[in-house]
């Protein structure tokens, strides 16, 4: 299978500023993703997870190193065909949930007819058609998020990047919203890469975990889960999820203590 | 009807009906002040009133030329000294310590500079109320979330879009909440200056009334305009928070 | 980054900019006395020079004490009656949703207009400027003073009830010195627009004062006393806000 996207030895330092010195964030990292596949990345705060997301998704550059996109090198700018989900929420209070979602299309100057469709498309997709005329201030977290997501989405990303997108919300939506990731995955048929600090999540949803070192972060080991296509959270239930739930708490455990170390200010 | 509100007419309108008694007993003397009713019946005289109306035109001019200008430099100088952090930290001290100087005493010098006519006093309101403009400007900018810039990276925005279907909603609310301020300011710069001196306009029409004993007329356009002022600022005050719970306080 | 680094180097960064701050303005203005002339300006040294003689000279002091006075006993009352009656509304749910709309419908008229009505009843003198002073103080005061007090946090409340104290008691060591900073920030407004208010009246119908002294200037086309006393009253309310502010800053810092 041809690699959609691809990291070769991806480093990112922060230039000194001030008192403060040097900071080796991230790297380097080696990365392959084949099209169509499920990526999560795990880690300990402060690993560099965010950074590399960002550095795959064009927003800021690599202090050494490349990512290529689809056989283009990426830098300095977002190409199309690569949608990003945020931690924080990201809908647009002053519009409608149909106007949030028309957003990126609008921008486009895609036509009117076109937008409408897809939209209606999105809303079915992401279950909020009963939905679309309300402002984001009347909705949940949750349901803000898969506006969010509904907004990506309608634009056909074939590389999706999601930084934490769970985080803000309680435990069973979380579940919920991870077995929507999972069908909207598969209708889509977009190629996903999940950052979360969940490692229940990580091992339920991926094809393939990466487990990140503490900073400066590196990819200790890639656990490849060999689930089935068509899986929700049920698959929760089987002992391979226990084995490999337990196997990157056994990689993390050391890390996570190293990096509470580190990261301690007075 | 909430109960507040209820009171609060019975209020207002127990002071007037209490005034207008107070005034007819001839327990307030002429003199001092007329009753409620005729200052009302003097508001409606006064649009028969040739030079009044072309007092009501002069005002209405300073103040929509002094509010333009605060409005349009003050957003600009917002959004400039947002940009460029060092000169907003040079600047930080003026903004911070701006509303507590007299700016009424700068009236003498601006006249000297361009005589006793319209200038000053459009100037006045410009000054007075521009720092609101630039104060409120920051504000909303300051809260606009980080996640915005990355989100328009994101969509491939450019500057101009990402600021015009972006930063400028998303600043909306406090960018009309400086407009609001703006506008008060304005009539207060304008008609204050006129009060104190000037060779038209309400203020200056309010004193002239003052020092000639005419007092309907006195109270007839101290009466309109509050009432104008009042009006204008609870439609502003309402439309705010109509923006701003749409928005969820976002 | 240790934190005495963390001290020095921003004070001496802000110093920096203060300086250029205050130099940009002396620029400018310096720079309009060669655009308008003589006539109309004097150089920011002249100004200088001129309050120096004006400070030293016997007339002046009389004026000086004028505004002073009126100032000072407009500024206590506006602070007294109005934290007092703020504090009152405060507690008072309902009076103070019934005051707030109209305390902010007079904060924003132009409350100048309203001298005349204090004059025919107060008379010109002392008594008025003092009444337009503080009808300007009172405003913010009052406002500050009602949204400290519905800002105490219940939780603090309940521990007073909790710990046994009577309500003059629990008002006197818990609520008011938890509300205090807020009630602070209004008397710092209140400051200036009284400040504001007092020199108006005088810029309008007076003998005396300050204000009086800048429209005489501006009759007789004296260009250095116009600049002179704007100058001192413009330096008068930054320094004295700013101090006041400061004071804000360790008082909030406390909480």
């Amino acid at each position: 299978m041809d690699a959609l996207v691809t990291v070769r030895g991806v480093t990112r330092v922060f230039a000194a500023k001030g008192a403060v010195g040097e900071v080796h964030a991230l790297g380097p990292i080696d990365l392959s993703l084949s099209s169509g596949e499920f990526f999560a990345v795990v880690g300990p705060s402060g690993c560099g997870k965010s950074t590399l997301l960002e550095i795959i998704a064009g927003l800021s550059e690599p202090t050494v190193g490349e990512v290529f996109f689809d056989g283009n090198r990426v830098g300095g700018f977002v190409p199309r065909g690569i949608g990003i989900i945020f931690q924080d929420d990201a809908s647009f209070p002053w519009l409608t949930v149909r106007e949030n979602i028309a957003f990126g299309l609008k921008r486009r100057g895609v036509d009117t007819p076109t937008v409408r469709r897809k939209v209606e498309d999105a809303l079915k997709l992401t279950g909020l058609q009963q939905f679309g005329d309300a402002y984001p201030a009347q909705l949940s977290g949750g349901m803000r998020q898969r506006v969010c997501i509904a907004r990506t989405l309608v634009l056909e990303p074939r590389l999706i990047l999601l930084d934490e997108p769970f985080g803000a919300l309680d435990q069973q939506t979380r579940l919920l919203m991870g077995d929507e990731l999972l069908r909207l995955w598969r209708e889509t048929g977009a190629t996903i890469l999940l950052i979360t600090h969940a490692l229940d999540e990580a091992a339920m949803l991926s094809d393939r975990v990466g487990v990140m070192s503490a900073r400066p972060g590196t990819f200790l080991e890639v656990v490849t889960t060999r689930w089935p296509r068509d899986r929700d959270s049920t698959i929760a239930t089987k002992p391979e999820f226990g084995e490999i739930t337990s196997h990157l708490w056994a990689l993390l455990r050391a890390q996570s203590i190293k990096s509470i170390r580190e990261t301690a200010t007075p | 009807m909430r109960k507040a509100t209820t009171i609060r007419l019975i209020v207002i309108f127990g002071a007037v009906a209490a005034l207008e008694i107070a005034c007819r007993a001839g327990w307030i003397r002429r003199f001092t002040m007329i009753p409620p009713s005729e200052m009302a019946e003097s508001v409606v005289r006064l649009f028969g009133n040739p030079e009044v109306l072309s007092d009501m035109r002069q005002t209405l001019t300073a103040i929509a030329i002094s509010l333009g200008g605060a409005l349009v430099v003050g957003f600009l100088t917002g959004a400039f000294l947002y940009a460029v952090p060092r000169a907003r930290r040079i600047a930080d001290p003026l903004l911070a310590t701006y509303y507590s100087v007299p700016v009424f005493v700068f009236y003498p010098l601006l006249i000297v500079l361009f005589g006793l006519n319209a200038i000053p006093k459009t100037v006045i309101g410009f000054l007075y109320a521009i720092v609101a403009m630039i104060i409120n400007t920051l504000n909303g900018l300051d809260r606009v979330p980080d996640v915005y810039w990355k989100t328009a990276k994101a969509y491939q925005l450019g500057r101009w879009n990402r600021a015009v279907h972006l930063i400028l909603p998303c600043a909306g609310p406090y960018l009309f909440t400086g407009a609001k301020l703006a506008v008060m300011y304005s009539f207060i710069g304008v008609i204050g200056s006129e009060f104190i001196l000037s060779s038209g306009g309400l203020g200056y029409r309010i004193s002239f009334a003052y020092n000639n004993f005419q007092s309907d007329m006195m109270y007839g356009l101290i009466l309109f305009v509050l009432l104008v002022v009042i009006v204008i600022n609870m439609g502003l005050y309402a439309w705010e928070r109509v923006l701003m719970e749409r928005r969820g306080g976002r | 980054m240790t934190s005495a680094s963390a001290g020095v180097r921003p004070k001496l960064e802000r110093a920096g900019e203060l300086a250029i701050l205050i130099g940009l303005l002396l620029a400018a203005w310096q720079l309009m006395h060669h655009i308008a002339g003589d006539i109309a300006m004097t150089t920011p040294m002249e100004t200088l020079r001129y309050t120096g003689k004006l400070l030293a000279s016997a007339d002046f002091w009389p004026h000086l004490q004028t505004t002073a006075k009126a100032f000072v006993i407009a500024l206590a009352l506006a602070l007294a009656a109005g934290s007092f009656i703020g504090i009152l509304l405060g507690f008072h749910r309902l009076s103070g949703e019934v005051a707030e709309p109209i305390l902010v419908a007079i904060y924003s008229i132009p409350k100048v207009i309203l001298y005349p009505i204090i004059l025919l009843v107060f008379g010109l003198g002392l008594v008025s400027e003092v009444a337009f002073g503080t009808l300007h103080g009172i405003v913010p005061v009052m406002v500050f003073s009602m949204s400290a007090v519905r800002n105490i946090k219940p939780v603090l409340i309940r521990t007073g009830r909790v710990l046994g104290l009577s309500t003059w008691s629990m008002m006197r060591t818990i609520l008011l010195p938890a509300a205090f900073p807020e009630i602070f920030t209004g008397l710092r407004i209140g400051f200036s627009v009284t400040l504001l208010g007092t020199v108006m009246a005088e810029m309008f119908g007076s003998k005396r004062g300050l204000g009086f002294l800048l429209m005489n200037a501006l009759g007789v086309n004296d260009v250095q006393l116009i600049m002179s006393l704007a100058l001192m009253l413009v330096t008068f309310a930054a320094i004295a806000n700013t101090a006041l502010m400061s004071i804000e800053r360790r008082i909030y810092r406390l909480k």
